[in-house]
């Protein structure tokens, strides 16, 4: 490896940033890891960058994680969630964004309902995006954080098969994740209700299965997505219970399989839903461990777009 | 593009490191509540070395050695030229109460040990913390920080270039160039 920084100012999205670029995240992404072992888990790197965390969305670990890596380097924080602000008064984003820059802001984190809402930002202003979530379209910092902790686990990620269990239509997850693996050579399959997958999906380079089954016995991870009951408008399956007997994870399908696999849920999880709750909390699964790594992956992010010279 | 001199022969380099390490050896004893610190990337051919010599020389194995990265330590981060690559730290004990020897290959203006005191800040509050180097550019400090244990001191202009060349064989040589642009 011999680039030492990000083709691009920006994370909007892990389809816009190369393999090289990932590489060079995860790279980055070791070195932070041990920083935030140490007995101090802090480094100065940071220390003349202000950045503003934008949640147009509601957000709990994305957030924590965020602010908790922007702490760890040592940057100045203001937060701002939609809820409390103007936004409620009328204010459109680009003059929400425009006046929390004029106040010398370098860095934006921003979730936002609207698909491609970063995009039309960076467009018009100067500082660097973090794209942390937007609607139904990328949350790159989740699937690297996913992709790093298949590496950790795995020792690397190309040539794994990777499963993504759930509501695929409405998870920004999925299509980071699909993104992400493709670009570091897994292969990906996609499982859940017909309803809950869109058509010509596969034209992203990865293939469906609609039974469950067959899906885990064929993969190394199971990476498993909650049901998005607010993003839906109409009924896409009868009802949870159904959705569970057909999709749900459970110890029972795991015993049936020819060999073990790893759990990897994004968060926040519906226990007895698309998991039960004795595999979430079992050896195979790395649910909390994708956590400790979303802090790291946030921290490399930072770092290097911080360090992204013209 | 001219050719750098060599100011430190092979036979000679091997004769510093013994000269060190015996230095070492006299100021520590038995290494029980001392520990090696080699500073990324650079510092870590020459503090293998030292660890190395230390084994034979003075029959100390299972020294308390680690390495230490400064990238995110620097306070040139953003207004470099060049942006740098992390390297990997590892050092798997803690240094509170302990005398650290802090170990890189050349001494210049000083800010590189700066951020490594602060860095070695987060492993604990070490009880005296030593810097070991082999070449020591005296005239040329930015900061007020001097070497305990220097294998050359080298007075050249602030523009000349100094490069350890380490060789995988475990020898190696110092050259002097006009400046850094001259380095092949």
């Amino acid at each position: 490896m011999t680039n030492k920084q990000l083709s691009t100012k920006h994370l909007l999205g892990i389809k816009y940033i190369t393999r090289d670029d990932i590489n060079l995240i995860f790279e980055t992404t070791d070195q932070f890891k041990e920083v935030i072992n140490r007995p101090i888990k802090k480094v100065p790197s940071l220390r003349d960058i202000t950045v503003a965390n934008l949640f147009f969305e509601n957000s709990t670990r994305t957030r924590i994680s965020f602010e908790l890596a922007e702490k760890r380097l040592s940057a100045d924080i203001v937060n701002f969630s939609a809820s409390s602000s103007s936004v409620s008064k009328g204010e459109t984003l680009l003059d929400t964004v425009n006046n929390i820059l004029s106040m010398k802001v370098d860095m934006i984190v921003m979730r936002h309902p609207a698909p491609g809402a970063h995009m039309f930002l960076s467009r018009h202003i100067d500082a660097n995006i973090i794209n942390a979530g937007d609607g139904t379209h990328e949350h790159p910092t989740q699937a690297l954080l996913d992709a790093y902790s298949i590496r950790e686990r795995l020792g690397s990620v190309k040539g794994k098969k990777v499963v993504i269990v759930g509501d695929i239509k409405h998870s920004r997850v999925a299509l980071s994740n699909i993104y992400c693996l493709n670009k570091l050579g897994a292969e990906v399959k996609l499982c859940g209700p017909p309803t809950l997958i869109p058509k010509h999906i596969e034209s992203l380079g990865v293939t469906v299965e609609y039974n469950l089954r067959k899906a885990l016995e064929w993969c190394d991870v199971a990476n498993v997505l909650r049901i998005q009951l607010e993003r839906q408008q109409t009924k896409y399956f009868p009802s949870l219970r159904e959705y569970s007997m057909h999709y749900g994870l459970s110890r029972q399908v795991l015993n049936t399989l020819s060999k073990p696999i790893v759990i990897m849920h994004p968060g926040p999880i519906n226990r007895g839903v698309e998991i039960t709750s004795d595999l979430a909390d079992s050896e195979h699964s790395i649910i909390l461990q994708q956590v400790e790594n979303g802090v790291a992956v946030r921290m490399a992010a930072l770092y290097l777009l911080a360090d992204k010279r013209d | 593009m001219g050719a750098g001199r060599i100011i430190l022969s092979e036979q000679k380099l091997n004769l510093v490191l013994d000269r060190l390490t015996h230095q070492l050896l006299e100021h520590h004893g038995d290494f029980s509540d001392t520990c090696i610190i080699g500073i990324q990337p650079r510092g870590i051919p020459l503090s293998d070395r030292i660890v190395r010599r230390l084994g034979t020389l003075g029959n100390l194995h299972n020294l308390q050695y680690g390495l230490l990265d400064i990238t995110f330590h620097r306070d040139d981060f953003r207004t470099r030229n060049e942006p740098l690559k992390a390297s990997v730290t590892k050092i798997d004990f803690l240094v509170d109460n302990k005398k650290v020897i802090l170990i890189d290959d050349v001494l210049y203006t000083g800010r590189t040990i700066q951020a490594a005191i602060s860095a070695l800040q987060h492993f604990g509050r070490p009880e005296k913390i030593e810097l070991l180097v082999l070449i020591d550019r005296r005239f040329n400090r930015d900061l007020p920080i001097q070497s305990d244990y220097a294998g050359m001191a080298v007075d050249a202009l602030d523009q000349a270039y100094v490069k350890v060349e380490w060789q995988e064989d475990g020898g190696g040589k110092v050259r002097i160039y006009p400046s850094k642009e001259d380095v092949k």
